[in-house]
This record gives C-alpha cells, sequence and structure tokens, in this order.
C-alpha cells in the first residue's frame, strides 16, 4: 500500500478569472506556437483595436457590466428571492426570515452583541489548529516524500488515521484531553492534518525527476535541489491541500462549537436555534459563510503570488 | 590502440584552440578518451548489455557525433561521460584525469529543455553559475550575455510556459554554455523539435560552436543533424560487442547541405545502416 495524493476534488487549484480581471492575454503556446523558433514574434497581446475614446469607454463598461452580470447575476438572484419570498407568501418567515431582518441581527450580533467575542474565539480555535496542521504538516511531508522507506512504512498507518474521521474521535479526544479548548483544537487539528500532510508527500513524490538530474548535472548541492527545485515544484500541490485543510477546519470548528462549547460561531448558531432566534441564527450562518470565503481568499492569493509560473502554463 | 590515442590527444590543434579563448578563461583542455567502456543494465533478472568495450578519442575542440540504433547505447554513452551513470567496467578521461560523477567541466544540453518552469529565462542560465559560487549579479551579468548569443535578448524575463520548443532549447544551449564547459554534451538536442526548427537550430549551433570552440559530443539519430555539425561520426554497432565505425567529415564550415561531398557523406553514412 502506498501513500496517494488525495485529489482535489471539492477545491480546484485555480478557480479560473475572475470577474475583475480581463481575459489573459494569448500565450505563445500550443502545437502551431511550439512549431516556431524564431524568436520574432512578440508574446505582448494583439493590439486592440480602439475606435473614439468615448465610444471605446462605453464598450469597456458594456463588457465590464456583463462580466460583473455573468459572475454573481444568479448570486443577486438568489438574495433577492431569499428577500421576497416571505413577503410574497412563499415561505414562513418564521422559519425563512427576510434577508434584511439576517443582516440587522448581524450587525446588532458584532455591535452590540457577542459576535466580535465569538468570531475572535473561533478564529483562535481554528487558527491555532490549523497553524500547527501547516507547521506539522509540510515539514514532514516535505521529509516524508523524499525518503521511500519512511513514506513506505508509514503510509499505512497515515491512511488508517486519514480515513477515521475527526468528528467520530472527538469523543476521544474529550475523554483524554477533558472538555476545553484542548480537545477542540486537537480534533480540528487532527482533521486539517491529513490534507496538508498528504498532498505535501504527494507534491515531492511528483516533482520531475529529470530536473532533479538537471540540477545535479549543474552541480547543485543536496540543499539547493530542495530549496529550488523540489520545494516550489510541490508548492502549487501543497496549496490544493492547504485550500482543503482550511474548509475542513472551519467545518470541524463548528462541529466541536455545536457540541461541548459557550462561546465561538457554531455556539452561536446552535444558541440562536435553542433559543428561536431564527434571524440571529442564519446571521451566524451567513457570517461562518464569509469566514470561509475569506480564508480561501487568502490562500488564492497567496497561491497566485507564489505559484504565478503554475497558471500560466493552463 | 592508445599510442594512437596519446598521439592524437598531443596533435597541436592551433586552430581549435585561439587566443581569445584562452583569454576568456578557457582552459586549452577537454579532450576525452573513452576507455574499453562496458555497462549492462538488469532486465527481467537478466543482465543485458548496452555499451560492450567502447573506446575511442576526442580531441580538445573536436565536434563528436554519436549515431547508431536505438538500443545501441548512445544516450547511455553519453550519460556515462557526463557522469550521471558509472560505468561497469573501462573508465572515461578527460584530459587524462578519470570523470567520477557529474563536474563543473561538462554541461549538458539534454533532449527536453529541463527548464525550471518558477525561473525566468534570466534565471535559468544562471542557475548554475550561482550553484558554482557566483553571486547573484555576477550570474545573472553573464547569463544576460549568453541570452544575447542564442538570440533571446528580449524574452530574458519570459518564464520557460511562455516559451516555444525552439526558444526554450536555445535557452538550454545558453545555460549550458554560461557556465564554460570544456567539454557540451548533447544528447538528441533537437530530437523534439519540427523539421524547421531544427534546421535553424543546427546553423545557430554550428554558429556557436565556432565562436565558443568547445568540444562537444552529440548524440542523435538524425544523420544529416551528424555529417552537418560534427567533425567524426562515431557509428555505435547493432550488435554488442561489434567493433564500432567511424566516418570523417572533411567539409569546411560553414557547410551546405546540397553540396555534393555532403550528399555523399550522409550516402555514406547511411550506407552503414544499409539504407539508401
Amino acid at each position: 500500500m502506498t501513500l496517494e495524493t488525495q485529489q482535489p476534488v471539492i477545491l480546484p487549484r485555480y478557480a479560473g478569472p475572475r470577474f475583475w480581471h480581463r481575459p489573459p492575454p494569448p500565450h505563445r503556446s500550443g502545437s502551431a506556437a511550439r512549431a516556431s523558433a524564431v524568436p520574432l514574434a512578440d508574446p505582448a497581446p494583439a493590439p486592440e483595436v480602439r475606435s473614439a475614446p468615448a465610444a471605446g469607454r462605453a464598450a469597456r463598461f458594456a463588457a465590464f457590466a456583463r462580466r460583473v452580470t455573468a459572475r454573481f447575476g444568479l448570486l443577486v438572484a438568489f438574495a433577492v428571492l431569499w428577500q421576497v419570498a416571505p413577503a410574497l407568501g412563499w415561505s414562513n418567515p418564521a422559519v425563512l426570515p427576510p434577508l434584511d431582518a439576517i443582516v440587522r441581527a448581524l450587525w446588532t450580533g458584532v455591535t452590540v452583541g457577542t459576535f466580535a467575542n465569538d468570531i475572535a474565539i473561533s478564529l483562535q480555535r481554528s487558527g491555532i489548529a490549523f497553524g500547527a496542521a501547516v507547521g506539522i504538516g509540510i515539514p514532514l511531508g516535505l521529509f516524508m516524500g523524499q525518503i521511500r522507506i519512511i513514506e513506505h512504512s508509514l503510509g499505512p498507518i497515515l491512511q488508517l488515521f486519514r480515513q477515521t474521521s475527526a468528528l467520530a474521535l472527538y469523543p476521544v479526544f474529550i475523554l483524554l484531553l477533558g472538555l476545553g479548548e484542548t480537545s477542540k483544537i486537537f480534533v480540528i487539528f487532527w482533521a486539517t492534518l491529513f490534507p496538508i500532510l498528504l498532498a505535501t508527500i504527494g507534491g515531492v513524490k511528483q516533482v520531475d525527476a529529470k530536473l532533479v538530474e538537471m540540477a545535479r548535472v549543474y552541480g547543485a548541492s543536496r540543499l539547493t535541489v530542495f530549496r529550488r527545485v523540489v520545494l516550489p515544484a510541490s508548492l502549487p500541490q501543497i496549496f490544493v491541500g492547504l485550500r482543503l485543510s482550511a474548509t475542513t477546519a472551519l467545518l470541524l470548528l463548528i462541529a466541536a462549537e455545536m457540541i461541548g462549547a459557550n462561546s465561538g460561531i457554531g455556539f452561536q448558531v446552535m444558541n440562536a436555534q435553542y433559543n428561536f432566534q431564527i434571524p440571529l441564527m442564519f446571521a451566524a450562518i451567513l457570517l461562518l459563510a464569509l469566514l470561509g470565503l475569506l480564508a480561501n481568499l487568502v490562500l488564492e492569493t497567496l497561491q497566485a503570488r507564489l505559484c504565478r509560473w503554475s497558471r500560466i502554463k493552463d | 590502440m592508445a599510442l594512437v590515442e596519446t598521439a592524437l590527444a598531443e596533435a597541436p590543434q592551433p586552430e581549435r584552440v585561439s587566443d581569445d579563448r584562452v583569454a576568456a578563461g578557457h582552459r586549452a583542455g577537454g579532450a576525452v578518451t573513452i576507455r574499453n567502456l562496458s555497462k549492462s543494465y538488469v532486465l527481467n533478472g537478466r543482465p543485458f548489455p548496452v555499451l560492450d568495450r567502447v573506446s575511442h578519442h576526442v580531441a580538445a575542440g573536436e565536434v563528436l557525433a554519436i549515431v547508431g540504433a536505438s538500443g545501441s547505447g548512445k544516450t547511455t554513452l553519453l550519460r556515462v561521460i557526463a557522469g550521471l551513470e558509472a560505468a561497469d567496467d573501462g573508465a572515461v578521461l578527460i584530459d587524462d584525469s578519470p570523470v567520477h560523477g557529474v563536474g563543473a567541466d561538462r554541461a549538458v544540453v539534454f533532449q527536453e529543455p529541463r527548464l525550471l518552469p518558477w525561473l525566468t529565462v534570466l534565471d535559468n542560465i544562471a542557475f548554475p553559475l550561482e550553484n558554482r559560487g557566483a553571486t547573484r549579479a555576477e550570474a545573472r551579468e553573464r547569463a544576460r550575455h549568453y541570452v544575447g548569443l542564442v538570440g533571446l535578448a528580449d524574452f530574458a524575463d519570459a518564464l520557460p510556459a511562455q516559451l516555444s520548443g525552439g526558444m526554450a532549447q536555445r535557452v538550454g544551449i545558453a545555460r549550458a554554455l554560461a557556465v564554460k564547459p570544456e567539454i557540451l554534451l548533447l544528447d538528441e538536442p533537437f530530437g523534439a523539435l519540427d523539421a524547421m526548427t531544427k534546421l535553424t537550430l543546427q546553423d545557430e549551433l554550428s554558429r556557436i560552436w565556432r565562436e565558443e570552440k568547445v568540444t562537444m559530443i552529440l548524440v542523435t539519430h538524425d544523420l544529416e543533424e551528424a555529417v552537418y555539425l560534427a567533425d567524426r561520426v562515431l557509428i555505435l554497432p547493432r550488435e554488442k560487442g561489434d567493433s564500432t565505425r567511424e566516418i570523417t567529415v572533411d567539409l569546411p564550415r560553414p557547410r551546405s547541405r546540397s553540396e555534393p561531398r555532403f550528399v555523399q557523406l550522409r550516402a555514406a553514412l547511411l550506407a552503414a545502416f544499409g539504407l539508401h
């Protein structure tokens, strides 16, 4: 049995151009461009055809509007539907309150309620756990991926741990570590460690042996090969693991806070439901979604900065 | 045989080792002696010979092409000279000292460009120089000279993914030359390129060789390429243990692919493979 990289089913490596990005310039790739070795053609984008400035501006605005609509049209429609459905009698406002009530509850929760504190404590829990998973998972994965025998003998037990649901182990962690912060952080750490570790191992194992050989021919020491070949080559794969883990961290955070906590966003969801404060409950859920989006955005930006080269290929 | 090799190695080569090459930091070395080289791989538990007692000599500044049917061991021979693989028996000597592993006196151009995708063209060429102790600034300065030599000055800051196959291979050649090797080893360098690009790069390599005067050992399956670029063509035998053959290309440079003597030599090489 060998370790296999978890495939990025949930999170694609690169989510495609966002609405504010202009379409990328055509790169000189593909068979037609490859056929030519004469370095005369400029790789810059083809010159744009420009008409009068005003008309150009209007056309650009129209193009921008089209992109925004294509990107966010459905989201806006969903929000509008949510807002008007209770008023039109399509849904029960007691169960599905209109959007403005939820946003108001969110605002009150943040300004006068305990939401700020809840966000802080939730971020602390998931942050410590995620940080520990990154700090242990990436170095360990880099090490394991390079040394076949270690990877070979640790593989089966890692697979066993990975396949054991962290939620199922939560009661065990509570028994061992008590009902306090430690068990919550540990269960999140447990669930986030494996995607990072396995993605890193997979990334290192996928490094092109021909590039490593090239580096050897050209005088690279073992450390240089690691630093300048293995590490950059595995970075895109590592980011797949990081993004997967970030999502898992929030998921486990909520579960842990729902089971045994008296603060945190997960606790607020449950608490609001017990007290039938439905707008507050939805506000807490919305907050979680926003946190997830934010985490993904941070990682995506970081990846775009560190792995600029890997996007040009696609 | 050994006597002949020594005589060859000591033969003066005034037109090949020019003064400015010495001034540019080149040592007047780069002679390669292949002595009784044997190597076999283990295939299905049985040894499978690839090279069987191959001997040859390449003088400093000379261009040797190695041709042979697939499986004749030409790439393996090159890899042993490069120090990427060890021979089972025999030795490779460079200026009379035996090869153990890779070294700064040799550079390899691979069939694939093998550029680091996260480095720019310039940094790819600077990479070996930094490995050998140059500061980043020095390395980039020297890299800039070589990126110009292969005609890619405008692409110094491009990433490999933005280059065509031919351009990427030029970067590979620039990277090899930038380390100022005594011996340039080329492993089917144009094998993956289309016909037109290949001819262009052959011309370019021929020009660069005349400028840099480095010893070149070129493995190729393209017989015309061998005649066009090499001083001598070494033909590895199909049957292991048979002796190698050699054709001397007595054509002045720059060469023309259509002149009668060229066509004649190409025919002679084809005939060595039983082709017409």
